[in-house]
């Protein structure tokens, strides 16, 4: 039986200002979804919300994975359940080694139940998988031995978190603009090492602003946000309307929410530069 | 090395962590000084140890000036340190011994469960266990000694090899360089002594392990290493003890003279119970050409004050110190390093990396000086702290003295927090909070500890995750 993600009315808010507010999604494991819509409507927020980060607060709806709620539960947890996060900026921790730290993640999340302190998976049994990993998305071994994304590129942050995806083999991959920043030879390698991860044991929901992406991983649903909410779906179709004319059509069709997007763009205005299409 | 180890009392004063804290018997023991100190008791230590009378003179003449120096103002909390609620000579056992079959069950016990007799079998050139004030056991390869190189502990090296002791003994920290050194100077007992012949190269460390057992104990080893020209090697020590509720101090005097071409690495795990008051002077000098370096782990005590030193005696003498402190809850760790440059084109380098956890205090304390004249010196100090809790508290003191224009010196000094977006990170692939600090802070010393040998890395690794172990919430 394949699982089943879901979201039901999620109202989030960070240091008490409501960013999410109602949104719905359901994703079956081995479908492809799109996650779209302008800066600030709110797709790294429910990214960051489905991965439990502390400062995103549930204030109502549910989250969860065949029935089990996720509201509750730590990061660990979560990811012990099946769910990934590619963070579009993955941070640095320095002095830890990659092999070391893919050793241990893929330990946790194979051996759900494990304690602290039991035992790693095999050195050898890991190494011999880590290497053909690596192989098959055209990683330099050299990379197994460099401290976590310390004095990475852009790029090579956005492999690292791909050849994570790979030996980790979640339920549900959530890439959040993991091809953001890339110059088009690593949004290839971006786009094909998905399409070669994607398959009947692995939904993935890519959160993108370009097609490039979505051309080798065709989605069998595109969700539009605006203003904290899924405004429209549709299939591929509608990536490709977004991908030509911007979000002036959605907007047009759901004045409410674009009045929404004005008002929380005005409010910040005084903060900060607000780069709205 | 040593695991598995049960934590006898390590609920006396709610240390937790503690996994050495255990203790022997003492019903067994040669001889127990009476508390306190006094020529008296200098007197008899000495009288004991049947030494020539110009060692009995330094003893008394040492605590003269012991009583004469004032405690530092500085560094940290010595008030309740009571020099009269001491021991300051315990002999548990009759004499040392070649093979631990003959060291006493009880002792043997302790290093076993330390994993010292394992190490040895494994990778070590020589050992030698102190146990209170003198050793207990002592080995050495017989293709080093065949070579000439004399490992042995510091009493047998005045009776044994006189000359040679005598020319070096005392010459690089002379008993009024400070209280402790003069303390040390009065009442010293065991410790290791080193000579390496002229070219010889050994290969494997030798390792001492000093253990201190009773309560109340002062132990104050001094140790005298000799690498002679072009010679070379690694010399470790560990150091344990049993937690009690009050106060024991180790106060070590370590002696070091690197000879022109010659190389030493003198790396430290130390790992004091919460009790010990840990007031050490380490100090090297290296002539022409040679390569000194402290490797410093300073784990546990209640307060250690350590900052190993290194003379730049001639052109092209070179000095490194890499320091790991941690601090944790009502510890206080003082440590740093001293590099004095004087002489032309010698070269200094100090990283201290500290961690401070659940109240926990650590500072670096440090001096790069150059001396006049002491022209083409370059020195660089870096000293990283990382905060685990907002109760915990890192402090530097980074003093220069800079008496040549034409030198390159640089500081640079960080402080800094496990980031809640390193922990969201390592959490969302599985890490429990746990386990994602404690990788965060392996991390954060991996520079210092991939400079270890492999045994000692894993030992080192190993005792800062018990460290961290539910300390985190």
């Amino acid at each position: 039986m394949s699982s089943l993600l879901k979201v039901e009315n999620l109202y989030v808010s960070i240091d008490d200002k409501m960013i999410l507010k109602g949104v719905d999604l359901e994703v079956r494991q081995g479908e492809i979804h799109a996650l779209m819509g302008p800066n600030g409507s709110g797709k790294s927020t429910l990214a960051y919300a489905l991965m439990g980060h502390p400062k995103y607060e549930i204030v109502d709806g549910e989250i969860s994975i065949d029935g089990v709620s996720l509201n509750e539960l730590e990061p660990d947890s979560r990811a012990r359940m099946g769910l990934f996060l590619a963070f579009q900026y993955p941070v640095t921790v320095p002095g830890v080694k990659v092999a070391d730290f893919l050793r241990h993640a893929v330990t946790n999340v194979r051996n759900p139940n494990r304690k602290e302190g039991e035992g790693l998976i095999p050195m050898r049994e890991f190494r011999a998988e880590l290497k053909s990993r690596m192989e098959e998305l055209g990683i330099e071994a050299e990379f197994a031995r460099r401290y976590l994304n310390d004095g990475f590129s852009g790029g090579e942050k956005k492999r690292m978190e791909i050849l994570q995806l790979a030996m980790l083999r979640p339920k549900f991959a959530i890439l959040d603009e993991t091809d953001s920043g890339l110059d088009s030879d690593a949004v290839r390698f971006v786009s094909e090492a998905i399409s070669r991860l994607a398959g009947p044991d692995m939904a993935i929901i890519i959160i993108t602003h370009h097609e490039r992406l979505l051309e080798f991983n065709r989605p069998q649903l595109t969700h539009v946000m605006l203003a904290g909410r899924v405004v429209e779906r549709g299939e591929a179709a509608l990536a490709h309307e977004l991908h030509d004319q911007g979000y002036a059509g959605v907007r047009l069709r759901h004045p409410d929410a674009a009045a929404e997007e004005q008002e929380a763009a005005a409010a910040l205005a005084g903060k900060q530069p607000v780069l709205a299409k | 090395m040593a695991t598995d180890l049960k934590t006898a009392t390590e609920d006396d004063i709610g240390v937790g962590e503690y996994q050495y804290g255990f203790h022997d018997s003492t019903d067994k023991y040669v001889f127990t000084a009476r508390k306190g100190l006094d020529r008296d008791i200098v007197a008899q230590i000495s009288e004991m140890k049947d030494e020539p009378a110009w060692m009995r003179e330094f003893r008394l003449s040492s605590l003269e000036t012991f009583w004469k120096k004032p405690l530092p103002l500085w560094g940290g909390e010595l008030r309740n340190l009571d020099f009269q609620d001491i021991h300051y000579y315990v002999k548990a056992s009759l004499g040392q011994e070649r093979n631990w079959d003959d060291v006493p069950d009880e002792i043997r016990k302790t290093y076993d469960r330390l994993g010292i007799p394992e190490a040895e079998r494994k990778y070590l050139a020589g050992v030698k266990a102190q146990y209170e004030s003198e050793v207990v056991y002592g080995s050495l390869h017989e293709d080093l000694a065949k070579q000439g190189v004399i490992f042995t502990d510091t009493d047998s090296a005045m009776r044994d090899h006189p000359d040679l002791f005598r020319e070096y003994f005392g010459t690089v920290i002379p008993p009024a360089d400070n209280k402790f050194a003069a303390l040390n100077s009065a009442v010293w007992s065991g410790g290791s002594f080193i000579y390496v012949p002229k070219g010889v190269k050994i290969e494997f460390p030798l390792q001492a392990y000093f253990r201190i057992n009773s309560e109340n104990m002062g132990q104050f080893e001094r140790t005298l290493i000799i690498v002679d020209e072009g010679a070379s090697v690694h010399y470790v020590e560990g150091c344990t003890a049993p937690t009690y509720s009050s106060e024991s101090l180790h106060s070590a005097v370590v002696e070091i003279i690197v000879k022109r071409g010659a190389r030493c690495r003198y790396t430290t795990i130390q790992n004091w119970s919460s009790n010990v008051y840990n007031l050490v002077t380490k100090r090297a000098m290296a002539y022409g050409d040679s390569l000194m370096e402290w490797v410093d782990g300073n784990l546990g005590s209640r307060l250690t004050m350590k900052y190993p030193a290194i003379y730049l005696m001639e052109p092209g003498a070179r000095g490194e110190t890499l320091s790991i402190a941690f601090a944790g809850k009502g510890q206080h760790q003082d440590a740093g390093a001293k590099m004095v440059h004087c002489a032309p084109n010698t070269y200094s380098r100090i990283i201290s990396k500290s961690i401070s956890k659940s109240g926990g205090r650590a500072s670096y304390r440090g001096l790069v000086k150059v001396a006049n004249g002491a022209t083409g010196c370059k020195s660089n100090v870096v000293c990283d702290a990382l905060l685990l809790d907002s109760d915990s508290r890192s402090d530097t003191y980074p003093y220069m003295e800079i008496d040549e224009d034409n030198v390159v010196i640089e500081h640079e000094a960080s402080v800094s927090k496990i980031s809640d977006e390193q922990l969201f990170y390592l959490m969302s692939r599985g890490m429990t909070e746990a386990e994602a600090s404690s990788m965060i802070v392996t991390g954060f010393i991996e520079p210092l500890v991939k400079e270890l040998p492999m045994e000692y890395a894993v030992e080192m690794n190993r005792l800062i995750e018990l460290q961290m172990e539910g300390s985190i919430g």
